[in-house]
């Protein structure tokens, strides 16, 4: 199993720092969206969209790649920001997020940017569409055919009855080749996940429906790559990784709070920045921390 | 009399005339689309009898998805086979799937246009016994109301096979509306269909005075309708609007110029169903006297399905009292 060289886990920090740094610049400019998802998934899209999947950004509709299937739409900045970095479109055209005409709609609309899978925004449905995916593969392909199927979605979606109905029927299937990552920021609009909604130990409730699954730490990309691998190498059983993560990573002032949920910077919590100063402030951070690491620091 | 081009079955008014439910008509048109498209998949939320999609099941093992009782989850899979290529049929009772599974046909399914059918059997008051919970009267406002939708209600169980066998070719989401009963056979193999296209059954020598619009089996009591009040000395003209959406416009349009009048029998509520599509569309172009056979802002109940239909206004006497009504 192929294990990540220094040099590559510099590359992926640094990617994964200028995702941040998209995603607060076309928040800002939109002037609307969420901010803590985008921001704290963003070392898993690097790994993801750098590394992982099996995808060419100058053919988009290879029909040969893996297929990523973003269920929590919410936070499609930070796959907005991961595709364009990747070389889907110019990155230029982020700053057009959630404005009339933009491909990049608030919440991702595959009639409008046809290289995206799925249309979603409301909640749970993402990896009942992945589980059909895998399903149609494997009934054309047979089980081994090398192609991939990934599911993005956040722990608090996780109150929606269909994704349980979703893996349910992934355990029964036992499609080896999907592979759901949860963003466990343990944070949803209204507060905290374990006060909204108790969801307890994620990995054991997978686990009990036929899933291979583990949790690990979503900041670390050597971690979520050994994961993906192992996650790759079980043949028989859906994988689903519980990405531990840090509401907001990479912006101080935000992290931890929930009330950055579905804020963007210029109109969040103002107890740590006042409004006018928290773009300044979260690229001045994530800025600086883009030369330390450049610097290898 | 009936059209006589579109070679109806003329027994359609004897006592003993044949019966099969359109769900019958489903089942076989669609082990005929699975035998002509390797690529049509489908998937069932534990109804899979009831639906008679066993008949597909049966013959194709491998292409059949059993979700269990989970008719979100049946919609959404089925949009992600879609996505992949597949056609895909999904099947319960139409209370659950478009009722329960409303909101993910809309976003993976529309939204998405993607090219899934979804099967509503069970529908209407007719389904009897089981009671209100289970009589879908709401189905086709929330389907024709979704963009790039398309909504089909049947007559008969030959008609169900043709439009079932026809669903399986075209490229957007579609409703296909079915129903429990065993109900009269009213068209033959050698009828045509066509998505989108209304038909005139039944029509008087010279102009009508009234037109009828109907769809699915109450299209029976329709032709029966008009049939005795032409010994009346009242011209009615019936049509057949199997397609709900995309409306025939054009032939909604010859009937309203024609007749003036319109009445509209659907088992359904009046509020939003196949009625509103020709009220909505006629207010705009030739506003027309129109009168809505269907379920009056009510639930269904308990009973046998013929005793409903009577209970609820939409037997041969209701419809009659409707065109008497319309013509004063």
């Amino acid at each position: 199993m192929e294990n990540l060289t220094d040099e590559k886990i510099k590359t992926l920090k640094l990617l994964a720092t200028k995702i941040r740094i998209s995603i607060i610049e076309m928040l800002t400019e939109a002037k609307s969206g969420h901010t803590a998802g985008p921001l704290d998934m963003a070392d898993v899209f690097a790994v993801l969209y750098f590394h992982q999947l099996n995808h060419n950004p100058s053919e988009p509709f290879w029909e040969g790649r893996d297929r990523f299937i973003l269920s929590a739409g919410h936070i499609c900045p930070v796959m907005y920001a991961a595709m364009a970095h990747s070389g889907y479109f110019p990155v230029e055209e982020l700053l057009t997020l959630r404005k009339l005409g933009s491909r990049l709609q608030g919440h991702p609309h595959r009639e409008f940017l046809p290289m995206v899978e799925t249309s979603s925004g409301p909640l749970g449905s993402g990896l009942s569409q992945a589980v059909g995916m895998a399903i149609a593969e494997n009934m054309d392909h047979g089980r081994n055919s090398g192609k991939f199927f990934y599911c993005v979605m956040g722990d608090g979606e996780h109150d929606e009855g269909n994704i349980w109905e979703a893996v349910l029927l992934a355990g029964k299937e036992k499609l080896g080749n999907l592979i759901a990552i949860v963003d466990r920021n343990h944070i949803q609009i209204d507060g905290n996940t374990e006060d909204v909604l108790p969801l307890g130990d994620m990995a054991k409730k997978y686990e009990e429906f036929g899933w291979h699954a583990e949790e690990i730490d979503g900041h670390n990309v050597e971690d979520i790559n050994n994961a993906i691998n192992r996650a790759k190498a079980i043949p028989d059983k859906p994988s689903c990784i519980i990405a531990r993560t840090i509401a907001s990573k990479g912006v101080t002032p935000f992290e931890y709070d929930y009330r950055w949920h579905g804020n963007p910077p210029g109109s969040g919590p103002t107890d740590k920045v006042a409004k006018d100063k928290q773009t300044e402030v979260a690229l001045l951070e994530l800025k600086t921390f883009y030369k330390l690491v450049e610097e290898g620091k | 009399m009936l059209n006589s081009n579109l070679k109806l079955n003329t027994k359609m008014f004897d006592q003993d005339v044949e019966q099969v439910p359109t769900r019958k008509g489903f089942g076989e048109g669609l082990l005929a689309a699975g035998e002509a498209d390797k690529n049509v998949v489908a998937l069932c939320a534990d109804l899979t009898g009831s639906t008679m999609m066993n008949i597909f099941a049966e013959k194709f093992p491998e292409r059949f998805v059993q979700v269990g009782i989970s008719e979100q989850n049946l919609v959404t899979v089925a949009a992600g086979m879609a996505a992949m290529g597949k056609v895909p049929f999904t099947s319960s009772y139409a209370m659950f799937s478009p009722g329960r599974s409303w909101e993910q046909i809309r976003t993976t399914c529309c939204y998405n246009n993607s090219k899934v059918v979804i099967v509503g059997s069970h529908a209407g008051v007719s389904v009897g016994p089981d009671g209100g919970t289970h009589q879908a009267i709401e189905d086709i406002a929330i389907t024709r109301v979704l963009p790039n939708m398309t909504v089909i209600y049947p007559c008969d169980a030959i008609e169900a096979k043709k439009a079932t066998i026809a669903c399986a070719k075209t490229k957007e989401p579609t409703y296909l509306r079915l129903a429990r009963e065993k109900t009269p056979i009213m068209t033959t193999l050698d009828t045509p269909f066509e998505i989108g296209k209304a038909q005139t059954v039944f029509a008087p020598e010279g102009n009508a005075d009234v037109g009828i619009v109907a769809c699915g089996p109450l299209l029976h009591n329709a032709i029966k309708t008009a049939k005795d009040l032409e010994e009346k000395g009242i011209k009615v003209k019936v049509l057949n609007l199997a397609t709900i959406k995309p409306l025939d416009e054009e032939a909604i349009l010859a009937l309203a110029k024609e007749t003036n009048k319109i009445v509209t029998v659907e088992e359904h509520q009046v509020a939003g169903g196949m009625g509103s599509a020709i009220a909505e569309y006629l207010a705009k172009v030739y506003p027309t006297k129109m009168a809505f056979i269907g379920v009056q802002d009510l639930f269904g109940q308990s009973g046998r399905p013929e005793e409903l239909i009577e209970h609820y206004g939409m037997g041969v006497k209701g419809i009659t009292k409707a065109v008497e009504e319309i013509i004063k």
